[in-house]
């Protein structure tokens, strides 16, 4: 860690030193270090198993009015003095910048993170005793998934006076077992080994799985539904993705408009990176310090998730979701947590096996319904206009037919063209699970803290045979 | 201390920690990118990434280990520490673990690259891309985006077999789009493609888009999207451009043909592919217009190597002939359990990353016909082109795409502009129907392919050509 305060030192010394103008300039250094492990098993066995550890280094400069990033893994004197002398260069021969919003002042974090001992010093074998006791709690179905430790550090320092560093780790065991052509998941995710149990998620995936009777298909129509933690996590997601970042917000791409009641009053959002047991670090890339922000109230959009530039574009203050190199999507909060806006959830994480509903949480949301489909998980879905977050995807890995309360027959799976706002929209949300699921992405540092959901109308578009 | 002597230190450690295969990729990679946005620059981005990576082979269980450094300690080191985490693999064994013979091979490649496109000033890049959004956003987008992407590579490759390989692939491309914001929606148009073209070329690629000469059209056609109909909804006869057709390749026959997908080993993440082995060669893919060609050999297209990253040689084989299914994408590992006895199509993205099955280049074959002879001999269609949204199934059967442009087709005319084009169909069923293919083929480059955990992005090619197809769903909307 003080190694890597040091490289930041090091390389915010030479770019102030790098001739004309330099010494006035805003510079910036990022060094990030990750040891990412992961195993994955497919057949119920063991077929891929990787490790590796990376260390990134990160300038950004901004010199007479001009803007210009680089970065290097190269570690020695050679690569961090070749990686100030491009980056320089780059600075000197760029279009001017003149929305450059300043760097961010000195301040405390709220929060250094997590660094549970568990996933910092977790070995293969650690990895590899987690996938087989998923693999004997599915008992004797065909599995395959991954376990998945990840340690992080994030060391910042600015000419401005601002220096942090922030640690994360995370755990995740995500697999399926499968019966005769029918898929069933279950996943879990947390800052340490303990929060996944291999046994209970083997077991979880294996009922899901073990349908009797060939699968049903439904016709297309609109159907009342209860996603599953799994797949209320994408809605999420794509919320955060498409809707509540400050960039698509700025170029008017996004649904998300503060100050109106967009979404149903029985939900609200927070995202919080400082909370006790997020996944993920608590500070951003511009170098401001995570704080809890409230995005939804009671179904009333409050604020949107900005970074320093958006920010500054918004005429408001950076919320700090400024992503390493991540002008594409730009400013994106990654630690949200979807609650009932009367009670909240109540933290607890139910143990039990119940069958195709995952646990009884989820089984009291069923038997509320008088038909309509649960919905284990979404694949693949992609939007087709931002602003009105119309989605397309498919389910995955588990859907049934609920009648009268009770889940009466496997279906197969389909495909839906769904806004996601209006899913969610007022009157939309029918229940909410007491209890959220942590669980991470395959691409981004991100947790989201989901319950599962019953939506009173969802828009299935076809069928598996199209 | 030569990068070979480097990563032959990393093969020795892991066999003597008990190896009894081992591979090293040293990887030296610069990649730089640069965005505008309405007139402005907003970001540029130079990346240099070193390290490498060591594969081994244990038992029946395979071993990754990847380092930032290239010392002969910390190549040895990473050797042994991939021989161990190949070790832990047996505490939950699978089948032996085998590779299809391979020739041992020392050799050098790289592709054509007549301007350096690292060499090219910042200046003349950034002056393009501003120049062009600038033009586009006065002429009424919303907002005018352009970017280019730039990676220069060099690999070295040995393993305990005495495999010996070096290469140095350029690879660049460019694009820009034009969106118009309505009050309920959002309507785009790119070029050349949704995300640009790429290529293994030098900047003279990016020379040849004559970026500016597009600009204005693009943003009047994002706006006039805005009050163009909507797309009908229903079966009809439907035709797609090669950018769109690219796509089509891409994801309903390139990733349903990768041999680790087929066999299972991405059941629980990418999914598994509705094709069965037991069919290889007896399996009706597509109508007889429908000839696929994986060929990794393809001048300035994308997905072009000398040698995959396990040292195979590239060489051209049919994956669909006269609309059979005839070929896979497949590694020596995955070749060996399917009991076939070729590979030659694993990559890596990168010294971190395990090499697995990729797409190379899968492409069509030229046709017999031509797109205005396509629209001359329809009554009643749609054409559809440029990629907006794509999403298909774990068995890359069922997919559902949308455009960003539609035209009518009536008797035999191009019509009316249509908004929101989407069409949805069962691979198999839709490569059926084609009963037109262009003979204008067009090696579109796809440069973020995700797959595999953790996540990897390809660069993938796709010679494509535009079709014809009948009664196809098209209109589906939320």
């Amino acid at each position: 860690m003080s190694a890597d305060l040091d490289i930041a030192a090091s390389v915010l010394g030479m770019a102030r030193a790098a001739g004309p103008g330099a010494a006035t300039a805003d510079a910036e250094v990022v060094v990030r270090r990750e040891e990412l492990a992961l195993t994955r098993f497919a057949n119920s066995h063991i077929h891929q198993n990787v490790a590796d550890i990376a260390i990134t280094v990160r300038l950004r400069l901004h010199l007479d009015g001009r803007t210009a990033s680089g970065s290097t893994t190269r570690t020695d004197a050679d690569g961090l003095r070749q990686l100030v002398e491009r980056t320089v260069a780059a600075a000197r021969l760029s279009p001017p910048d003149p929305g450059w919003p300043g760097l961010a002042p000195s301040a405390a974090l709220a929060a250094t993170g997590t660094a549970d001992e568990s996933v910092v010093a977790a070995t293969p074998e650690d990895r590899a005793a987690k996938v087989a006791s998923f693999v004997d709690g599915a008992g004797g179905l065909t599995t395959a998934g991954h376990c998945r430790t990840r340690y992080t550090t994030m060391t910042f320092a600015n000419s401005a006076g601002q220096s942090a560093q922030s640690t994360g780790t995370e755990a995740v065991l995500d697999g399926i077992a499968r019966y005769q052509g029918t898929d069933g998941v279950a996943r879990a995710s947390g800052t340490g080994l303990s929060a996944v149990d291999g046994a209970l998620l083997g077991a979880r995936a294996a009922a899901k799985a073990r349908v009797t009777g060939e699968p049903v298909e439904l016709p297309p129509g609109r159907y009342q539904v209860v996603l599953e933690p799994t797949a209320a996590h994408d809605v999420l997601r794509c919320l955060s993705i498409y809707g509540f970042g400050g960039r698509a917000v700025n170029e008017r791409r996004s649904f998300a408009r503060v100050g109106e009641a967009q979404l149903d009053p029985s939900v609200s959002i927070v995202d919080d990176a400082t909370a006790p047991g997020a996944v993920g670090l608590t500070v951003d890339a511009d170098g401001t310090p995570k704080r809890p922000v409230e995005l939804v109230r009671a179904g009333v959009t409050m604020a949107v998730a900005h970074d320093r530039r958006t920010a500054a574009e918004a005429g408001t203050s950076s919320t700090g979701h400024a992503v390493l190199d991540g002008d594409y999507w730009g400013p994106m909060p990654v630690n949200l947590r979807l609650s009932r806006a009367d009670a909240g959830a109540d933290g607890s994480t139910p143990s039990e096996v119940d069958g195709p509903a995952a646990d009884s949480d989820i089984g009291e949301l069923v038997a509320a319904v008088d038909r309509g489909v649960l919905v284990t998980d979404h694949w693949y879905t992609r939007v087709l206009d931002p602003r009105t977050l119309v989605m397309t995807g498919l389910t995955r890995n588990g859907v049934w037919l609920i009648e009268n309360g009770r889940l009466v027959a496997p279906v197969r799976n389909m495909r839906f063209t769904q806004s996601y706002p209006e899913a969610l929209g007022p009157g939309a949300v029918l229940g909410i699970g007491r209890h959220g699921t942590a669980l991470t992405s395959n691409y981004e540092d991100a947790s989201l803290v989901v319950p599962a959901l019953r939506l009173a109308s969802w828009n299935f578009t076809g069928g598996a045979s199209g | 201390m030569t990068h070979f002597d480097a990563a032959n230190a990393a093969v020795e450690a892991a066999l003597a920690a008990g190896a009894r295969y081992a591979d090293v990729r040293v990887m030296h990679r610069r990649y730089e990118s640069m965005a505008a946005r309405n007139g402005e620059i907003r970001e540029l981005a130079q990346q240099e990434d070193f390290g490498l990576g060591v594969r081994a082979l244990v038992g029946s269980g395979w071993g990754f280990f990847a380092v930032p450094d290239v010392s002969d300690a910390a190549a040895r080191s990473a050797g042994t520490r991939a021989a161990g985490i190949a070790a832990a693999s047996a505490r939950v064994p699978g089948p032996s673990a085998d590779l299809v013979p391979l020739a041992v091979r020392s050799g050098s490649w790289a592709n054509e690259c007549r301007v350096d496109p690292l060499e090219v000033p910042l200046s003349v890049k950034g002056d393009l891309l501003v120049g062009v959004t600038d033009q586009a956003h006065k002429q009424g987008a919303d907002l005018a985006e352009a970017s280019y992407q730039v990676w220069d590579t060099r690999k070295w490759f040995t393993s305990s077999e005495g495999h010996r390989i070096d290469q140095h692939i350029r690879e660049c491309g460019a694009g820009m789009s034009a969106t118009a914001i309505g009050e309920d929606e959002t309507q785009r148009r790119s070029y050349p493609s949704y995300r640009g073209q790429y290529g293994t070329r030098g900047w003279e690629l990016v020379d040849g888009m004559d970026l500016p000469g597009h600009a204005a059209r693009i943003a009047d056609e994002a706006q006039a999207l805005l009050s163009a109909p909507q797309c009908p909804a229903g079966e009809t006869t439907l035709i797609l451009g090669d950018e769109q057709m690219a796509l089509q390749i891409h994801e309903s026959v390139g990733h349903a043909i990768e041999l680790d997908r087929i066999l299972g080993w991405e059941a629980a993440y990418a999914g598994t592919s509705w094709l069965d082995l037991s069919r290889l060669g007896n399996l009706t893919y597509g109508s007889e217009l429908m000839n696929i060609v994986i060929d990794p050999g393809i001048p300035g297209s994308l997905g072009s190597f000398g040698f995959d990253d396990e040292g195979t040689p590239a060489a051209p084989r049919y994956a669909v002939q006269e609309g059979q299914w005839v070929g896979v994408l497949a590694g020596r590992d995955s070749a060996a359990e399917a009991g076939l006895d070729y590979a030659g199509s694993v990559r890596s993205d990168g010294w971190a990353r395990l090499p697995m099955v990729r797409m190379t280049n899968v492409g069509l074959q030229p046709g017999p016909h031509s797109l205005e002879q396509m629209i001359a001999e329809t009554g009643d269609g749609i054409y559809m082109d440029m990629n907006r949204s794509w999403s298909i199934d774990d068995r890359r059967l069922n997919f559902q795409f949308g455009c960003e442009v539609g035209y009518e087709v009536k008797n035999g005319k191009l019509g009316r502009m249509l908004r929101n084009p989407t069409y949805t169909g069962i691979g198999p069923r839709f490569w059926q129907s084609m009963d037109m293919l262009s003979s204008a083929v067009v090696p579109w480059g796809t440069p973020n392919c995700g797959k595999g955990q953790p996540g990897q992005t390809g660069h993938t090619g796709h010679p494509s050509a535009a079709a014809r197809f009948s009664n196809v769903r098209v209109g589906v909307r939320g």
